[in-house]
């Protein structure tokens, strides 16, 4: 079985929802990427999502557009990327990671070699922003067969038809869009995502989880109350602004997981 | 492909139900967006058969626009080259002064019919900024146009114009602050604000369907042009020619001619400081397939797929994609995709201001360039139809600083 899988079954059978968080690969700095991700674990993440970073994110608030940014400036690429997830699994086998990104960087590096370097690496998901199950089936059939997960996005305005659409070939875990916007808007509306996750659970068994507008426990809480798990992005990319240290980064990176794990543990 | 199997293709059937031009175009967009899509698709699909919904366009186009315009036969500049017969297909006459409000007229009923009470739109050179924020003034449309700040400093006219007309021009600072990086914020935008929004797309690129309704709606000045040259000299043109950037004044003008197999095509991108400095925005004629702004074609781009920044001294060729139906002409043969560099295009800018009156744009300086050198190698009996897509005004300042003037 998948980690992804594996991960969320075992969450689901201790009654605990999944937390899985977002940093851009590369920023902000190529180094900064492997040690914060232990860290992102020993805090309470469960699930990684790597942001691949790409020159026109063109679903990205400007929080994530800058982190892109800043890896692009120092050369970060998906090959860049897939190292460090490489460098990751020498000590950890068993938290999963899900790369996050655009098309073109994967079509670029060919649908059959990236699917290979990515096994190769420890990736156990894919989830491409701009690439809609219509025109990913080549890429979806390589990475079924390599036993790679195909996460989707579904959104407020997915119709009903289209959700079903979706959730055929979605695997590992639903991302469902909290809100109509890119990345770091706010304004959440948990009754209207609690309705649309009504209606996506009718046509899929794939746990569910929550992303864009989530920044603290209590907006966690919130939304965790009717999702198998939450996406924290946007709050954590925004530390990298700062000019700090490193370790002090770590620091507060930790400190917002850990209390969103908690939050979460809570429920 | 041949350019002689390329006349089997049934030019008229594309793009397929998904919107794709042979492996080009498609629908390459963020969920939130593939409804809006959807529903556009189907308002467009339902009104394009509508009578009525003809008869809209064709009056706005004949009483506001002031088409048709003319195919204009230019003598001196023909004399003056020495070659084959250089006709101007006048598109920088149109109101605003560019192709590009044929396109903002079809589209702004669109969102008419659709109820929805604002537009947004990307702009390069700023003239389909101009054309939109036209369109919804008349309309009583909110608009907000993204321009990138670079492009913001060099075509300062034509975003003072904006503003006049009750537009609010946003400047988007990320990337390489031009029109890819403009499309990028309009895209957020709609996402943001997709229940109440119209993006109206300025070229034929973008998520499908926008490629085949701006072609759709840019086709008149290749309708009109097929017909005046007929009626003017009997016959029909050897060669079209007409400047790249996302092609949609070169698709407008070329689709009504593609299966006519004697007429030969020219789309003329911008070769900057030339294709080998690296320094352009001819992906067509340097670059490689791939997938950026919701559509598959040919793109700049470095080797990790990351989209490279582009140059050309104008800005409505400063763009690092293509339409993707010019990918799939491309790759049929059917149409031939060449460039023009920054000084070719001055010259050609000063040689037709000098010897027809007619001041074009930087952006059609680039086929009037290309139009000189093909006609130069034909002979006098040939017909060649270069597209003056829009007309120089707004590029004065930009002419003035390659001089040295302060004006």
């Amino acid at each position: 079985m998948n980690r992804i899988s594996q991960t969320l079954t075992q969450l689901q059978n201790e009654g605990r929802k999944a937390l899985a968080t977002y940093l851009v690969s590369g920023d902000p700095s190529q180094d900064f990427t492997l040690p914060a991700m232990h860290a992102l674990v020993a805090a309470g993440a469960n699930i990684l999502e790597l942001g691949v970073p790409f020159s026109d994110p063109m679903a990205e608030g400007p929080v994530i557009q800058r982190g892109h940014e800043r890896a692009l400036a120092h050369h970060t690429s998906l090959t860049s990327t897939l190292e460090v997830v490489r460098q990751f699994r020498a000590t950890n086998t068993h938290t999963p990671v899900v790369l996050m990104g655009y098309a073109n960087p994967v079509e670029r590096m060919g649908f059959a070699k990236f699917v290979n370097a990515a096994v190769e690496a420890g990736v156990d998901g894919l989830l491409t922003v701009d690439l809609p199950p219509e025109e990913a089936e080549t890429l979806n059939g390589l990475l079924a067969d390599a036993g790679l997960e195909t996460i989707y996005l579904i959104a407020p305005t997915s119709s009903d038809s289209r959700v079903e659409q979706i959730t055929r070939v979605a695997s590992g875990f639903v991302y469902y869009v909290s809100l109509k916007g890119v990345t770091g808007a706010g304004h959440l509306d948990v009754q209207s995502v609690a309705d649309k996750l009504a209606i996506i659970r009718r046509s899929t068994q794939v746990p569910v989880l929550v992303g864009f507008g989530i920044k603290d426990a209590d907006s966690a809480k919130a939304i965790a109350h009717v999702a198998d798990g939450v996406v924290v992005g946007s709050a954590l990319v925004v530390m990298m602004e700062a000019s700090k240290p490193a370790t002090e980064l770590f620091a507060d990176m930790s400190t917002l997981v850990a209390d969103i794990r908690r939050g979460l543990d809570s429920l | 492909m041949s350019l002689e199997t390329g006349t089997t293709v049934d030019f008229n059937a594309q793009p397929d139900a998904r919107g794709h031009f042979g492996p080009y175009g498609g629908r390459f967009v963020s969920e939130t967006l593939i409804y809006a899509l959807d529903q556009l698709e189907e308002i467009y699909t339902r009104l394009k058969r509508d009578p009525q919904f003809q008869a809209e366009i064709d009056h706005d186009l004949a009483h506001y626009v002031g088409r048709p315009s003319p195919l204009y036969f230019a003598e001196s500049w023909t004399q003056k080259v020495g070659g084959a017969q250089l006709f101007l297909k006048r598109e920088d006459l149109n109101h605003t002064g560019a192709h590009k409000i044929n396109n903002t007229i079809g589209q702004a009923l669109l969102a008419k019919h659709t109820g929805k009470k604002r537009v947004i739109a990307e702009t390069g050179a700023g003239q389909h900024g101009v054309a939109t924020a036209t369109v919804a003034a008349r309309l009583g449309l909110e608009c907000v146009v993204y321009m990138g700040s670079e492009d913001i400093q060099r075509q300062s006219l034509n975003v003072y114009r904006m503003k006049l007309l009750g537009a609010t021009v946003v400047p988007v600072t990320s990337g390489s602050k031009t029109l890819k990086d403009a499309m990028n914020e309009a895209m957020r935008d709609w996402v943001t604000n997709v229940d109440d929004t119209f993006y109206i797309i300025g070229t034929a690129a973008g998520p499908h369907p926008y490629p085949q309704l701006v072609r759709d709606f840019q086709s008149v000045i290749g309708r009109e042009a097929r017909a005046q040259c007929l009626a003017q000299t009997g016959r029909l043109p050897d060669a079209l020619v007409a400047c790249v950037g996302g092609g949609s004044n070169a698709i407008g003008l070329f689709h009504p001619f593609l299966s006519d197999a004697s007429v030969a095509m020219y789309g003329v991108e911008a070769g900057g400081f030339g294709l080998d400095s690296g320094k352009h925005a001819a992906p067509l004629s340097a670059g490689i397939p791939g997938i950026l702004h919701g559509n598959r074609t040919y793109l700049m781009e470095d080797e990790n797929g990351q989209i490279i920044e582009t140059h050309s001294v104008s800005a409505g060729l400063d763009y690092p994609g293509v339409g993707p139906e010019h990918s799939w002409l491309k790759d049929l043969g059917r149409v031939n995709y060449v460039a023009i560099t920054d000084d070719e295009a001055m010259a050609g800018f000063r040689r037709l201001t000098r010897t027809e009156g007619i001041m074009p744009a930087l952006e059609s300086s680039h086929a009037v360039a290309y139009g000189e050198k093909l006609a130069a190698s034909l002979p006098q009996d040939a017909i060649v139809i270069v597209n003056m897509s829009g007309r120089g005004d707004k590029d004065i300042l930009t002419v003035a600083k390659i001089d040295g003037i302060q004006v």
